[in-house]
């Protein structure tokens, strides 16, 4: 039976780990090629690395990271971060990631989602989505969490799927950095249409919410980022209780 | 020395990590008369299979790999292009292992089949060796090869299919032993026993 996935999530500055609240607020979490080698042995199913501070000029040592990121884990990862042509995901995934996820550039330009998946196939691109609540629905925002669209976060995911992503990263805004639980509604409505894997995002605070996260929200994996930086859960205990609750997990 | 082939759906720098890891020497290459030296191939693949079969076609490797000799191992679309045809891009691959390649049914569960799971090993064969139906693999494909008389192994999502796959000197697996941890590793290291 396929698993449900453990994602830890890396931010990196300035080729550190770090991690903030809201957004804002950043703490230095650590070197990310021991972190990633760290949460490899400890049993994470995937790693997701989001350079925070992407800008052109500072693309060549993300690039380098992941080439040094490859050569020390052997599972799974993404790497996303003001990625905005096909030129620069060509250079991450020749690096060694096997995933790029894309989220203001694809807002800005949907053509880039299809370039993308025909270039290298839909498992490769990951749209993410930061959503926040607006009323009843929810807001898609860009430039890390700052600027609002005014477009409707489930008929963009549905927009992403039709376009090409193979995957969502689906991030609740109001949620993110709070340890207050994942928003089991939007992760809920994401899952009943869309088709793809959605990685719930934003909120892990506890085992239980990882747990409520996929039984409640039907998320296909749990992506978190301080609660494995700062030891607060470790991956064997969480998969423990998620197997205990009757969720297929990888021991 | 292993030849890795070098062509658009490759994912290379995984499996050259992979390989690194082990100590194996291998080179990248997509001209023939290089491939000729190898002891044996890896056929790594992403992506389309209909873009990775006119890339081959351009380069002649589809009627090289049919016709050599040598231990070659399929991985994930590298194996599917083993078989005869695929529902992608309604493609003619390589046709040395009977079938069709299928879409998996995106109203019975979600699609591409991504992440770890186990399988189920039908018969005995050195490349499985160690590897059991308690452990994970890690796979991310949306087609998904029919089971058949030359099927090592057998994967569950939506339906049974193909995990492990061998043919003569062909071997094919579904997942991407590079990405998947030890139990990969170990894959990969069998292989590299085998043509000792």
């Amino acid at each position: 039976m396929l698993t449900k996935r453990i994602i830890p999530c890396l931010d990196i500055k300035d080729g550190r780990t770090v991690k903030g609240v809201n957004f804002v607020g950043l703490r230095d979490a650590g070197d990310p090629v021991e972190l990633a080698q760290r949460y490899t042995t400890e049993g994470a199913d995937e790693l997701v690395f989001l350079d925070i501070t992407a800008t052109k000029e500072k693309r060549k040592t993300l690039v380098k990271l992941v080439e040094d990121i490859a050569k020390h884990i052997n599972i799974p990862f993404t790497v996303g971060g003001g990625i905005t042509s096909v030129d620069e995901i060509a250079d991450i995934l020749r690096a060694g990631a096997d995933k790029v996820s894309l989220n203001s550039s694809i807002v800005r330009n949907p053509e880039l989602l299809t370039l993308a998946s025909d270039a290298f196939g839909s498992q490769a691109i990951v749209a993410a989505v930061d959503a926040k609540r607006k009323g009843n629905s929810w807001e898609v925002y860009v430039k890390g969490g700052s600027e609002p669209t005014g477009i409707d976060a489930l008929e963009w995911m549905m927009g992403t799927e039709k376009l090409g992503a193979g995957e969502i990263l689906l991030t609740s805004m109001d949620r993110d950095g709070t340890k207050a639980g994942f928003d089991l509604e939007l992760l809920n409505k994401a899952n009943s249409i869309v088709t793809i894997p959605v990685i719930a995002s934003g909120g892990a605070g506890t085992i239980q919410h990882c747990c409520d996260a996929v039984l409640q929200g039907h998320a296909d994996a749990v992506l978190a980022a301080s609660i494995f930086h700062f030891r607060e859960i470790e991956i064997a205990d969480l998969k423990k209780e998620m197997a205990r609750e009757g969720i297929s997990v990888r021991m | 020395m292993i030849g890795i082939i070098k062509y658009k759906a490759g994912n290379l720098a995984s499996v050259s990590n992979a390989l690194n890891r082990l100590g194996a020497d291998y080179f990248i290459s997509n001209d023939i008369q290089k491939l000729e030296q190898a002891k044996a191939i890896i056929f790594p693949g992403v992506g389309h299979a209909a873009a990775a079969m006119d890339d081959l076609r351009s380069k002649d490797l589809d009627v090289w790999l049919k016709n050599t000799k040598k231990p070659v191992l399929g991985i994930c679309l590298g194996m599917q292009l083993l078989y005869e045809s695929s529902e992608e891009g309604d493609s003619t691959t390589l046709g040395i292992i009977p079938g069709r390649l299928k879409k998996f049914d995106s109203a019975k569960a979600k699609v591409p089949h991504m992440g770890w799971n186990k399988f189920k090993p039908l018969k005995e064969h050195p490349i499985i060796n160690g590897i059991g139906d308690k452990q994970f693999l890690y796979y991310v494909h949306g087609y998904y090869a029919p089971t058949n008389d030359y099927t090592l192994a057998t994967c569950h999502y939506i339906q049974d299919f193909a995990a492990v796959v061998a043919k003569d000197n062909f071997i094919g697996v579904q997942f991407h032993p590079e990405k998947s941890g030890q139990v990969g590793s170990l894959l990969l290291q069998n292989f590299l026993s085998m043509i000792k």
